[in-house]
């Protein structure tokens, strides 16, 4: 298994963990990841507000970048990277007026051929369930968490094609193989702000504090996430929502990478686990995995 | 007096541009709310997304273009998947946001979202990846917010998360080419980037914030 790695600015900063556990689940596992040369970003959410054209042109040039490594698939954990690559990809191959227009921004022929995949939907359908749980070293019996996939993981339906838009459950078939207990709660896709997290930072901390609290009510122990975004609003912002809403909240944000890693017997720290601002580790004792 | 929208009425020129434009049916929304009932930033807009799709029916544009609710709309899709009338509301708020900053609409309300998304292109555009300290200091700096999350930098220092220099991109020239052909084809100029009207208006706004505040 071969995979163009498109990791996404986040992934090589706020999201570092992020980026440490999946290469190294990845490497464990015997996915080949490799990186994009000279990747750029994919323009995020301020440049489909702002320039149509740009917003398809950025993610192509990227998908663009891949194929000349002779790669056909494309591999990303950032699930707004992930999405707007699904986009671009959507309108290069079924509208030909965008496609000719990107195409002459670009100065390349482009028509989706590129193929791109999640790191979780490869973990589970090109890996196998099965497969992943023959690898298991260490259960991760008695933890139970909530599975929070958020707004754009699976959004729109017919362009990521990817799980249930309204009840996801990928991430929650994972966490059963891993011995986790997912929680059956609502807010599996809520939104948690996402890039409003420096310009409208109340907004943020009113919806992830929502999302914290659901959580906790439902007797999970930690968040699990597939987004940076999604664990940075939760994690960093974590301490001004206790503040604000007089809470005390002390629940880790976990990407499933990083539990995958750790089922798999491989080194916490070499999963990130200590870069994480509510600190996990003390969690991941009392369940005996350390 | 009751007053019956007719079929007339609801054809509106802002509505057919619209519909031209980005291809999305405004007139087929029949103004079930579903959308405004599932849109998590709901509580916080001036006209909810089903009262903005009527509003496009009715031709209201200046209402709609001057509105906060297309700025604060956090393009989560949430509405998107859920309209019985298989309409991409989020598209269609992405599409009056590209509207009112090619018109120069200016929000009265909500000046930061549009500015950060600027910054935002511009960093991109220098640097071809994210610099993340570039960004928040240029949004803290031109929207007058000077120290707004400065007690996160510390932690986000010592947990190495956040890097003090640039990334040098090696193709940063072609990325530029992207820029300015993807501006010349959408017909919007590279100078609007960032308007001197948008930002002055900005400090402007919170000075006499800050001086309310001190009396
Ligand atoms: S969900 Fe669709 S049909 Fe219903 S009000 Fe919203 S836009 Fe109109
Ligand atoms: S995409 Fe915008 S309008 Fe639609 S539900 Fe999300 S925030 Fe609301």
């Amino acid at each position: 298994m071969r995979y163009a790695y498109f990791p996404g600015c986040s992934l090589h900063s706020t999201a570092k963990e992020y980026d440490l556990s999946t290469k190294a689940v990845a490497g464990t596992l015997g996915i080949e990841l490799i990186e994009i040369p000279e990747w750029i970003c994919c323009g995020a959410t301020p440049a489909h507000i702002t320039m149509h054209l740009l917003s398809l042109a950025l993610p192509v040039k990227n998908l663009l970048l891949a194929k000349k490594m002779d790669s056909y698939e494309v591999a990303t954990c950032c699930a707004a990277c992930f999405n707007r690559l699904k986009v671009a990809n959507h309108f290069m191959e079924n509208d030909s007026v965008h496609r000719d227009k990107v195409n002459e921004i670009i100065g390349e022929q482009y028509s989706g051929e590129v193929k791109v995949r999640h790191f979780l939907d490869i973990l589970i359908n090109v890996f196998w369930l099965k497969n992943l749980s023959e690898r298991i070293i260490k259960r991760l019996d008695n933890l139970k968490v909530a599975c929070y996939y958020g707004c754009l993981l699976t959004r729109p339906g017919e362009v990521t094609q990817f799980d249930d838009v309204e009840e996801p459950h990928l991430m929650d078939d994972l966490m059963k193989i891993l011995g986790v207990e997912p929680v059956d709660w609502p807010y599996k896709t809520e939104c948690c702000g996402a890039s409003f997290s420096l310009t409208k930072t109340d907004i943020v901390l009113k919806l992830s504090g929502d999302i914290l609290q659901m959580a906790y009510d439902e007797g999970a122990q930690a968040i699990v996430v597939a987004c940076p975004l999604c664990q940075s609003n939760l994690d960093l912002r974590q301490a001004m929502i206790n503040k604000k809403f007089k809470k005390n909240f002390d629940m880790p944000i976990l990407y499933f990478t990083q539990l995958v890693g750790l089922a798999l017997g491989i080194d916490p720290l070499k999963l990130g686990l200590n870069k994480h601002i509510v600190n996990p580790l003390k969690l991941i004792k009392s369940v005996g995995v350390l | 007096m009751k007053w019956f929208i007719s079929h007339d009425t609801l054809r509106s020129l802002f509505q057919e541009t619209l519909e031209k434009d980005c291809g999305e049916k405004v007139s087929h929304c029949y103004q079930c709310g579903k959308c405004s009932a599932g849109c998590p930033i709901s509580f916080q807009m001036d006209y909810l997304p089903n009262q903005i799709m009527r509003m496009v029916q009715l031709g209201m544009e200046d209402q709609v273009l001057s509105s906060r609710t297309i700025w604060l709309c956090a393009s989560c899709l949430t509405c998107t998947v859920r309209c019985p009338r298989e309409i991409d509301i989020a598209e269609i708020m992405d599409y009056l946001r590209r509207r009112a900053y090619k018109k120069q609409v200016i929000p009265l309300e909500e000046t930061e979202i549009p500015l950060f998304n600027k910054i935002f292109l511009r960093n991109i555009e220098l640097f071809g990846r994210l610099y993340e300290m570039g960004l928040i200091g240029m949004f803290n700096l031109l929207s007058g917010e000077f120290f707004k999350d400065f007690s996160c930098a510390p932690k986000m220092f010592l947990k190495r998360k956040i890097g003090i220099f640039p990334h040098r991109a090696k193709n940063i020239r072609e990325i530029r080419d992207i820029f300015k052909r993807s501006g010349k084809l959408a017909h919007s100029k590279k100078d609007r980037l960032l308007h001197p009207k948008l930002l002055f208006l900005n400090l402007f706004r919170k000075f006499i914030g800050k001086i309310e505040k001190l009396k």
